[in-house]
């Protein structure tokens, strides 16, 4: 039995690799220090912006996480309403419609918002949460189907109501496919964002289109760049969060 | 005691409005502090039987009465928390330790803490799992007897008077299912719970059963205790099911030293009083004897158990 139980605890996972790219991140948000890397693709000079890298870097994460905590306001409960028992066929209009949205092309989606919500930052928000919703939605569907059945089984026969069934064993059992589907849909939403700055809302997009339009490549390079590292730091840090919830 | 009046559970083909009955006017009492087996062949009921007591399945007729009480009376969760559970699957939640398993109901309860962690340590040394060896483990750490173990002490844990179970030791293997069997008995020995256990193995339902229920097709077909299920089948479908080696499984599930008596058994072929009486018969026929000598565990002569002495199961 001793060697059964060290088989299943997985050795701990190192965590270092996970911190390699926000470091990186770090280091080139030191002021001038991008800028000057890039001068050579910027006909040798320095390219400034009027914003500050690191302004950017953080309104761009902030617009990227109020998408993800507004995704997964909607995202988790309409997962949760649609496997209810006997709600088969409006899960299966809520996997169809979520499909669809993501069928739709961002800048399309972004376009469209603009009349109804106006420049900036309204219009953005509501393209990253259409696109981010998607991997939510599916995989909290699949986590939660997932759950073992005679499991729950025997959690309604113990007496549990269907709100503790829920909350004691349907969400803590599909938490790492709901993770799985943040991560790919915060991932995607750090890129999508980068169209914002061309609706107006302040981001790392915002080098990339002024670096468009004064054909400045050093520009569109940081920002590229930046937006790059900030995806693959939240990649890691979600991916590592997915692993601790693992080990448990 | 549990007390089924009338009970009945159709089903209507959506295509063809036909009914179809799962169980059918079944009217049935189970002893206090018995183990009753709901036996029979699959798709006879038996589950459908089971889940209703607890109210995972509602009855489209009749009545149930769990200690008195009409089961539909109450709310479905404060009824099932009064009742143990234990599955053929298991079912132990597998993000919990063993302890947190075992201290389901008590929680669902509101029961304080501090008696609850006594209770679990309590529990998993009578299932026969070393308290501080196992209440941290999760159950992907345990064998499957170990697991069904933990179930066990988990269906115990609010001390119910009632104990349903479907199939519990179905889904182990042979050598741990007899050994979880026994430990069984040996607990129900001492807690005298009433109990109701579905099973689809003969043996099983010999060996456990106080009292034997055979449904058929939904519909009770004989209900008494293992010796009248073997020795008076009050229909042909009795005696097919059970088979027409229904006294040999029924002394399998005997042990040769409960049916010996004193005697001297000097220069007949000897067998260990653990042994079960089909084995000591198989001894007989062998050594073309017509009684064998008992020992005991220290290899004395205990008793004496004849052919004659085997009608007495």
């Amino acid at each position: 039995m001793t060697l059964l139980a060290s088989d299943t605890r997985r050795p701990r996972r190192s965590i270092w690799p996970a911190l390699i790219w926000p470091a990186l991140l770090l280091i080139c948000l030191i002021p001038g220090l991008l800028n000057r890397a890039v001068s050579s693709l910027s006909a040798g000079q320095v390219p400034t912006l009027d914003t500050p890298l690191w302004k950017l870097t953080l309104s761009h994460l902030g617009l990227v996480l109020l998408a993800e905590v507004v995704v997964l306001l909607i995202g988790v409960p309409l997962a949760v309403a649609v496997t209810r028992p006997g709600r088969e066929s409006l899960m299966r209009l809520a996997e169809a419609v979520a499909g669809l949205g993501q069928t739709v092309p961002t800048l399309a989606i972004l376009a469209l918002a603009v009349p109804a919500l106006g420049f900036g930052v309204r219009p953005t928000l509501l393209g990253l949460l259409l696109y981010g919703l998607v991997p939510v939605v599916s995989n909290g569907i699949a986590g939660l189907l997932a759950v073992d059945k005679p499991t729950l089984d025997a959690a309604r026969g113990m007496g549990m109501t269907d709100g503790q069934r829920l909350r004691r064993i349907e969400l803590p059992l599909s938490l790492p496919v709901l993770l799985a589907g943040v991560r790919t849909s915060t991932v995607y939403n750090v890129g999508t964002a980068t169209i914002g700055a061309a609706l107006g809302a302040s981001g790392l997009g915002t080098p990339i289109i002024e670096g468009l339009s004064q054909q400045n490549t050093g520009l569109v390079v940081i920002g590229a760049l930046l937006a790059a590292l900030l995806a693959l730091s939240l990649d890691g840090l979600l991916g590592l969060a997915a692993a601790e919830e693992g080990q448990r | 005691m549990i007390e089924l009046r009338n009970l009945e559970k159709r089903y209507d083909n959506p295509l063809t409005g036909l009914p179809f009955y799962a169980v059918k006017d079944l009217s049935l009492a189970f002893p206090s502090g018995e183990i009753t087996a709901l036996l029979g062949p699959s798709g006879c009921g038996k589950t459908t039987t089971l889940r209703m007591i607890n109210r995972l399945i509602e009855p489209t007729a009749g009545q149930i009465l769990v200690e008195g009480e009409n089961a539909q009376s109450l709310k479905p969760e404060a009824l099932r928390r009064r009742i143990g559970y234990v599955i053929q699957q298991i079912g132990l939640f597998p993000h919990l330790t063993v302890a947190q398993n075992v201290a389901t109901v008590p929680d669902l309860l509101g029961q304080p803490k501090a008696r609850t962690r006594e209770r679990v340590r309590e529990l998993l040394g009578l299932v026969g799992l070393e308290p501080g060896q196992f209440e941290t483990k999760r159950p992907s750490e345990l064998s499957g007897g170990q697991q069904q173990r933990v179930g066990v002490a988990r269906a115990l844990a609010a001390d119910p008077p009632v104990l349903l179970m479907d199939e519990p030791f179905g889904a182990l293997d042979p050598l741990a299912r007899d050994k979880l069997q026994e430990a069984f008995r040996e607990i129900q020995h001492n807690l005298k719970k009433t109990i109701v256990m579905v099973t689809h193995d003969i043996d099983e339902a010999l060996k456990l059963g106080d009292k034997v229920a055979l449904l058929n097709a939904g519909e009770l077909a004989q209900f008494g205790t293992p010796d009248d299920l073997v020795r008076r089948p009050v229909s042909e479908f009795v005696r097919q099911f059970l088979g027409e080696d229904a006294l040999l499984r029924q002394l399998a599930g005997v042990r040769a030293g409960a049916l010996a008596r004193a005697g001297d058994g000097s220069g007949l072929p000897q067998v260990s009083a653990s042994l079960n009486a089909r084995s000591a018969l198989s001894v007989m026929l062998r050594e073309r004897a017509e009684a064998v000598a008992v020992t005991g565990e220290d290899g004395q002569i205990s008793g004496v158990l004849s052919f004659h002495d085997l009608e007495r199961t």
